[in-house]
């Protein structure tokens, strides 16, 4: 180190940088955090349903005891009745063995199926929102930088989308594909593939992310440092890449989150109705739909699933929010100006 | 106005096209299974399949038969397999409750959602406006999976209090049609409520701070007037598009998850039912017919938006 080093290094040790700041005001959001904390549990949840299934339950997600019969407290229980009723919550009464009880008929482990149903419901949503993400951020930052013919192909394309009555759609779609899977050429997909409700989810939901990211584009693309970066020679790529997309990483984060709650919603609501996730796969959609009927006898088989829905959703909603705020310090004012804080307003957000 | 409207009008069937055409891909080309094998459903006869291979003409050209399938839905010949009935019959039989079901639900979600906002607004800060932002996010994390099962569960199963299933119609006893229908309408609304009031909300407090309410106070106009003819009337404007948009969507999408949950024998339920057993017509005349509607409250939504607020039809882009 030369002695006559300018002390500048020290100064800019103590400024925090936007991302370091955000943090900070994101930790001071207790309810965001508790959200935060609330998912982390959720994803550990699903996460170690092997583990509970192979050391605790000591079956899969997938494997009928109709007719076993487990030990109670000293006393044997059938495991589906005479008349065809599971057994209900057993909770740590049987060594951890239905849990939650059977799942009807089958006698299946309802725990187990709510943890391996939920890696579902989580890798659906997740998968659907990265792709909305990926997709919208591209067609925005295009149509938006590019203009003209660009644009107006891709924002009528989104218009059009919009208009669409897409749960109809997304639900005609689900069926169809369900029933002898997808042939197009070199995509081929079996009935049962993930994939089918991760394409039809990003699709429908697509303009709900792509169309904020494009106006956002267009009003970036106008800024000052733009221009200075276009006199110093900047081509198009690198005006995207690194001026402008930069600048869309907090609007982008935010939605992401958004997108992952609605688009589990979307999910649940498609294989609720049998035309998402197909079975032996399960997803808390598909569970609530399985429960219902026995709603009466055993209401935690419907309510359980739901409940796992309403707090990821929740969860997600409000780290949106929480990262919003943190993000962007004006959204308090922007808050009283428009809409509210409140996301989805549209189909999906609508289940 | 009637320029934009008539230009509404055309966009209106651009999408209906676009809305055929695309269920057309997806039941007749996308699917890797013949698709006179998927219209009959899963578990059809051979017999069954020649013959609606031969009725839909499915070794026609593409176009052929997008004809084909535009007349049966047009002339309302779309057929249902096993049985087989006609859909628009069944989807005609099965409207009045969905039509009671979806206006019950708009109708509670407007009166509370704007009285919640309208209150929130004026005391803007207070315990109530607190509640209504509390009201607003449950309701878009409450999903109807959760709701109709407490509900269902609580009210009716284990308190007894309202009937537990199904429908009746309006015209055979007003009280059961009652009864059955408050737990359906209340799920349905509940998401709406929280929105509604927190639009509301921000749209008041947005023209309080126009010019033209500080005028209305200035020559002296009482401050519950000022909010009532002022404020809140032209806080209502961007109600009417987001209300035409949101009735469609219930009609095509919560309404049918919650017909089924609540077994309300209406036409989500009837679709619910057809999807469940993969048949295909009836899931394609509902989208359709659905479709329509949906397509038609947006399209009417934004002409009454263009009516009352004027700078929409003059190409100004409306303020919030």
């Amino acid at each position: 180190m030369a002695p006559d080093s300018p002390p500048a290094a020290p100064e800019r040790a103590r400024t925090r940088g936007p991302w370091a700041l955000a943090g900070r005001r994101f930790l001071r959001n207790r309810t965001a955090v508790a959200a935060a904390v609330v998912f982390a549990l959720i994803v550990v949840f699903v996460l170690s349903a092997p583990l509970w299934a192979d050391r605790v339950a000591g079956t899969g997600p997938n494997q009928s005891h109709t007719l076993e019969k487990i030990e109670v407290g000293g006393e044997e229980r059938d495991v589906v009745s005479v008349e065809g009723l599971p057994i209900g919550p057993q909770w740590l009464g049987a060594g951890g063995k239905f849990f939650l009880g059977a799942d009807g008929r089958l006698g299946r482990d309802e725990m187990v199926r709510l943890m391996y149903g939920g890696r579902t419901s989580l890798l659906v949503g997740i998968s659907a929102a990265a792709l909305i993400t990926v997709i919208a951020v591209v067609l925005g930052l295009l149509a938006g930088y590019f203009r003209g013919w660009v644009d107006t192909a891709i924002a009528r394309t989104l218009d059009v989308i919009w208009s669409l009555p897409v749960f109809l759609i997304g639900l005609s779609v689900g069926v169809s594909l369900a029933l002898g899977g997808l042939n197009l050429g070199p995509v081929e997909l079996s009935g049962g593939s993930l994939l089918i409700p991760i394409g039809i989810i990003a699709i429908f939901s697509l303009p709900y992310v792509a169309r904020p990211v494009r106006g956002q584009v267009i009003a970036l693309s106008e800024m000052e440092f733009v221009e200075a970066a276009t006199a110093q020679g900047a081509g198009p790529l690198r005006l995207m890449w690194s001026e402008i997309l930069p600048n869309l990483a907090s609007t982008i984060i935010v939605f992401a989150t958004l997108t992952v709650a609605n688009s589990m919603l979307f999910e649940a609501g498609l294989s609720f109705l049998g035309a998402g996730v197909q079975p032996p796969n399960s997803s808390w959609g598909l569970m609530v739909s399985n429960g219902v009927g026995l709603l009466n006898t055993q209401p935690l088989l419907a309510i359980a699933p739901g409940l796992m829905i309403m707090l990821t959703v929740l969860s997600l909603n409000l780290v949106g929010d929480g990262l919003r705020e943190a993000l962007d310090p004006r959204s308090a004012a922007r808050v009283e100006v428009r809409g509210g804080t409140i996301p989805a307003e549209g189909a999906e957000g609508a289940l | 106005m009637a320029r934009f409207a008539a230009r509404r009008l055309i966009g209106l069937v651009a999408v209906l096209f676009a809305v055929s055409v695309l269920l057309f891909v997806v039941f007749t080309v996308l699917p890797a299974q013949n698709p006179a094998q998927q219209l009959a459903g899963k578990n059809s006869t051979p017999q069954l399949v020649a013959s609606i291979e031969e009725e839909w003409g499915f070794n026609d050209s593409v176009p052929e038969q997008y004809a084909t399938m535009m007349g049966k839905v047009l002339t309302g010949g779309l057929v249902s397999y096993r049985p087989r009935v006609n859909v628009l019959e069944q989807i005609v039989e099965r409207a009045p409750a969905t039509l009671s079901l979806s206006i019950g639900a708009a109708a509670i979600w407007l009166v509370l959602g704007l009285a919640l906002g309208y209150l929130s607004a004026v005391h803007a800060g207070s315990w109530l406006d607190r509640l209504l932002t509390g009201v607003a996010i449950a309701g878009v994390s409450i999903p109807v999976f959760l709701i109709a099962p407490v509900l269902l569960y609580l009210l009716s199963y284990k308190a007894g209090i309202f009937p537990s299933a199904g429908y009746e119609p309006l015209t055979g006893n007003p009280w059961q049609w009652l009864t059955h229908l408050i737990l359906p309408w209340f799920t349905l609304a509940f998401l709406m409520i929280g929105i509604y009031g927190r639009v509301l909300r921000s749209n008041m407090l947005d023209v309080m701070n126009e010019d033209y309410v500080r005028t209305a106070r200035a020559k002296g106009l009482s401050e519950r007037r000022v909010m009532t003819r002022h404020v809140l009337r032209n806080s209502l404007i961007p109600i009417v598009t987001l209300f035409g948009l949101d009735f469609g969507a219930t009609i095509g999408g919560t309404a049918i998850i919650t017909e089924s949950l609540y077994s309300i024998d209406g036409v989500g339920n009837y679709a619910a039912q057809a999807t469940a057993n993969f048949e295909l017509p009836p899931v394609m005349g509902v989208a359709l017919y659905g479709a329509f509607f949906v397509v038609l409250f947006n399209a009417l939504a934004d002409i009454a938006y263009a009516y009352l607020d004027p700078r929409v039809r003059l190409g100004e882009a409306p303020r919030s």
